[in-house]
């Protein structure tokens, strides 16, 4: 992608910082860090994150992602339970299997939301 | 109405593909015909990856990927598993207390048979790999078992499958329904997910080969036992099979069997069956 490209969504992803209430802005932080964690989320190590190194090439890049699904609750299902939606998905059913807890789910939904 | 008609031819076409695309396997539970599941599983691959000769997939991670594939063959001119092997070559020769060798335990000496482990005892009922036969050997001759996973274990067997480089995997299936029920067994085992990361042997080496974990390049499972044993930078030494079982049950969080138990010999008899006709590479190294 040019960088002319992704202004525009720099531009919304900087407004919607600045609109998200300083909790929110908490929880995708500490999102962020499950994200990359390799005990945790560990979502680098199938799929491309902005800021994250090394990232891996299973899964889709996660950007765009409230366009692409503007429904968070979207969003929780995948995480919590992606091969209950896709029975062929590769992808670890974080919330059944609790490798995440409902809270930390959701502090990386908040994460993903601001890609 | 219309979207509606569309939504319903759309399910009739879905249930119809799902039919055909489930009466194969209907047949194939009917009757276990491990030549016919060789036979698809090596297309399987030859079609994901039309580029490769089907000699070039028992290189694992390096046959994937191009500039990986440079360094591993810069890597080999000074293999990593060079100090195994010299020393796997100074055990084999080397004669054990009572004065016999390896060599009075295999066929043709122990020289270029790996391409023929593991392989079904009908009198015993079970899969031989050729960890418990250098075990076996031992023990009848006095000595002490060797650990399944690394070390002595590993030299050994590198020198071994050094002896039969080259030589394609030639692994039989007796007329004897145990036989068979060890090879279902070991295809259930690779198919089947477990533990809490939900994977199956077959969601990374079957479903992702070439694709990337972080830095690390997933292996296709057509032909990864053929490099065994390996070196491995992760482990700072060689492994053994099992220990590639163990290790890969415990990444994905679930529970490791123990070294050559009857499931693990199941499934490397499974998978080095369905490898049958590609060239012995081992020992390898491996990331």
């Amino acid at each position: 992608m040019t960088a002319l490209a992704r202004m525009p969504a720099l531009a919304a992803a900087l407004l919607a910082g600045l609109l998200a209430s300083p909790a929110h802005a908490q929880t995708a932080a500490d999102g962020q860090k499950l994200a990359f964690d390799r005990s945790k989320g560990n979502c680098l190590t199938c799929h491309v994150i902005r800021g994250g190194d090394l990232p891996g090439s299973i899964g889709p890049e996660l950007k765009d992602i409230k366009a692409k699904y503007p429904d968070r609750n979207e969003l929780v299902a995948i995480v919590s339970d992606e091969p209950k939606r896709n029975p062929q998905s590769v992808m670890p059913p974080f919330g059944r299997n609790r490798i995440l807890t409902e809270q930390e789910i959701n502090a990386i939904v908040d994460f993903l939301q601001t890609l | 109405m219309k979207p509606r008609l569309a939504i319903l031819l759309g399910s009739v076409a879905a249930v119809l593909t799902a039919l055909v695309a489930a009466s194969p396997r209907v047949v194939a539970a009917d009757k276990v015909d491990p030549a016919a599941d060789a036979k698809a599983f090596q297309n399987f691959f030859f079609q994901k990856f039309p580029k490769l000769k089907p000699e070039e997939f028992v290189n694992g991670p390096y046959s994937m990927d191009e500039g990986l594939k440079r360094q591993w063959q810069e890597k080999e001119e000074f293999p990593p598993y060079e100090f195994a092997l010299d020393a796997g070559k100074e055990m084999f020769a080397t004669p054990f207390k009572n004065g016999k060798t390896y060599a009075d335990c295999f066929a043709n000496g122990g020289i270029g048979i790996r391409q023929n482990y593991p392989y079904f005892d009908t009198r015993e009922g079970k899969v031989i790999t050729l960890e418990l036969a250098v075990n076996r050997c031992r023990e009848a001759n006095g000595e002490a078992p060797y650990s399944y996973v690394k070390d002595e274990m590993a030299s050994l067997t590198a020198y071994m499958a050094f002896t039969s480089r080259g030589k394609p995997f030639d692994i039989k299936i007796p007329d004897d329904p145990r036989a068979l029920e060890a090879f279902e067994n070991g295809k259930r085992y690779f198919y089947t997910r477990r533990g809490q990361m939900n994977f199956s042997c077959a969601s990374c080496h079957v479903q992702s080969p070439g694709e990337r974990i972080r830095a690390e390049i997933l292996a296709p499972a057509l032909g990864i036992l053929n490099a065994m044993p390996i070196y491995r930078s992760e482990w700072s030494g060689m492994g053994t099979t099992s220990r590639r079982f163990v290790t890969c049950n415990s990444q994905t969080r679930a529970v490791p069997l123990e070294p050559q138990s009857d499931e693990y010999r199941d499934v490397e008899y499974f998978l080095s069956y369905v490898s049958n006709g590609l060239p012995i590479s081992g020992p390898g190294a491996r990331p």
